[in-house]
């Protein structure tokens, strides 16, 4: 019987560079005064994101004697806002995440997420965080910052008014730019957006710099609260060497907004023959009771050690990637 | 029809991309935290061995082409086509010009070569990787070089030239890599 490959992808300095980057990670948050937290991976309600599919594990025992659907979640958000309703103060979580269908050389389904919310910071004093944060634990305190706005890198590497122009001209962008295959995909404009960032935009965000986008189009605003100007969000992603490691937010804290974008998710859903998720109505009680102002942000740990090694594909970060489990 | 989806992808994979069978070389997938999902993919073209890049969106199905490699004996050229028969069936197949190319530098009546088929007919031939061919041509070289530097055209029976070291004699045979068209070592006759 062939038994199959039992090895871990990572070897021993992979691990011990994990080890350390962790430990430095949590010396980081406990002097600064960041309280850490746990919440539950798996629950009975998820976040919307048409872009992010929970996957589904089932309990059945005691409380639920027929079974129950319970999302493993993909990334600790709404319990963690609900922590800070209940007067937490500053927190961060290392923990898994897992998304459905995303397995490839930058992605697995089942990741090592950090993320961590900062009541009474705006998302510039996030940005400086954040930047401070990978430097450590990409190893990199030499690393420049560069702070830049969404539609200002469409106009800069395309000359595009990404907020201006119609989807044809998207399209016609990714062709000129000799996108192959773009003549024959079916996109929503975000969609457009997406394409041209990850084929021609990522790609120039390398060099010895933190990248960081801000100001993304108010229809990607994710849990984040949209600008006054109303076409942007209060969003940003962070860039190192062309690959994406950090999302962050001025978080939402309107509890009758949330619940529209929640609707509004699950007709996309259902608009794209996905079954609607399970509205978190936790999350809702808890935004109505008030959380403080705050910033949150995620960063993807597998990414950092990837990058931080000069690993080609996640598999030599992860002890057992996807295909080893 | 038959056709793949794009969670399918894999290297080997064979599509049909603008009416020609293409051979999936790499898959990436690409995907913005809380966006698009796209498989950006490096191809084959089967029959003009060109690579080329083509991104689909993820989850979109994509039409398979009916393409295998089989192992078949050459048997002989008629002038127009090359014809080739499967040891085990004795189905015949004739190959044509654009599907041998390279392939008849190196290989004679009998060899087995590596017949890619599309819808049943051929498309592209590989030579075996490694064939042994006399040499029927090549200048008088000094004896007693042995080491290889330099080198000197000779010609093979089946016509093609290749550079071969100083004290190989025409008459002998030897080795020969078809991929790269170089020389490996000299064989001596049992």
């Amino acid at each position: 019987m062939n038994r199959g490959d039992w090895r871990p992808g990572a070897d021993r300095a992979a691990l011990a560079a994990r080890a350390t980057m962790l430990a430095d990670l949590r010396d980081y948050f406990a002097a600064a005064g960041v309280l850490e937290v746990e919440t539950p991976l798996a629950c009975r309600a998820a976040g919307t994101d048409p872009q992010l599919q929970p996957m589904i594990a089932r309990y059945e025992g005691p409380g639920a004697p027929k079974g129950l659907a319970l999302y493993l979640q993909t990334s600790p958000e709404f319990a963690m806002k609900r922590l800070l309703a209940g007067g937490s103060g500053p927190i961060y979580q290392i923990c898994k995440a897992f998304r459905d269908g995303e397995a490839g050389r930058y992605h697995n389904p089942e990741f090592t997420l950090l993320e961590w919310y900062r009541p009474g910071y705006d998302l510039a004093s996030m940005v400086r965080e954040v930047a401070v944060v990978l430097r450590r634990a990409l190893g990199r305190s030499d690393l420049g910052l560069e702070t830049v706005c969404y539609a200002d890198l469409f106009e800069r590497h395309l000359g595009l008014d990404v907020f201006k122009v119609a989807l044809d001209e998207l399209r016609a962008a990714a062709l000129a730019h000799h996108v192959i295959g773009a003549d024959g995909l079916s996109l929503d404009i975000d969609g457009w957006r997406d394409l041209l960032m990850t084929h021609l935009i990522q790609p120039q965000l390398g060099g010895d710099r933190l990248w960081f986008v801000t100001d993304y189009p108010a229809t990607q605003a994710g849990l984040a609260r949209v600008n006054a100007d109303g076409c942007t969000a209060a969003r940003f992603e962070a860039y190192y060497q062309g690959v994406e490691l950090a999302n962050g937010y001025h978080e939402l804290a309107d509890a009758d907004e949330q619940a529209a974008r929640f609707e509004a998710d699950n007709c996309v859903r259902r608009s794209r023959q996905r079954r609607p998720i399970k509205v978190d109505r936790h999350l809702l009680a808890a935004l109505e009771a008030g959380i403080p102002d705050c910033c949150g942000v995620a960063i993807g740990l597998d990414r950092v050690l990837m990058l931080r090694l000069g690993a080609q594909d996640l598999d030599a970060v992860i002890g057992f990637s996807f295909e080893r489990c | 029809m038959a056709t793949y989806n794009t969670n399918e992808f894999r290297g080997g994979l064979k599509l049909l991309l603008d009416g020609d069978p293409c051979t999936i070389i790499e898959n990436e997938f690409v995907k913005p935290g809380k966006g698009q999902a796209f498989n950006r993919v490096k191809l084959r073209n089967l029959k003009t061995g060109r690579v080329l890049e083509k991104t689909f969106k993820s989850g979109e199905s994509v039409e398979a082409a009916d393409v295998i490699d089989r192992d078949l004996q050459y048997l002989y050229n008629d002038g127009e086509f090359w014809h080739f028969m499967d040891a085990e069936t004795f189905e015949q197949y004739q190959a044509d010009e654009n599907a041998v190319t390279d392939a008849v530098k190196w290989i004679r009546d009998q060899d087995v070569c590596t017949v890619t088929l599309w819808n049943g007919s051929p498309i592209a031939v590989a030579a075996p990787n490694f064939v042994v061919l006399e040499i029927t041509e090549t200048d008088p070289g000094l004896k007693g070089d042995t080491s290889g530097g330099g080198g000197k055209p000779a010609t093979l029976e089946t016509g093609a030239v290749v550079r071969v070291p100083l004290f190989i004699q025409t008459g002998e045979k030897i080795k020969v890599d078809t991929r790269t068209g170089d020389y490996v070592s000299r064989v001596k006759d049992e």
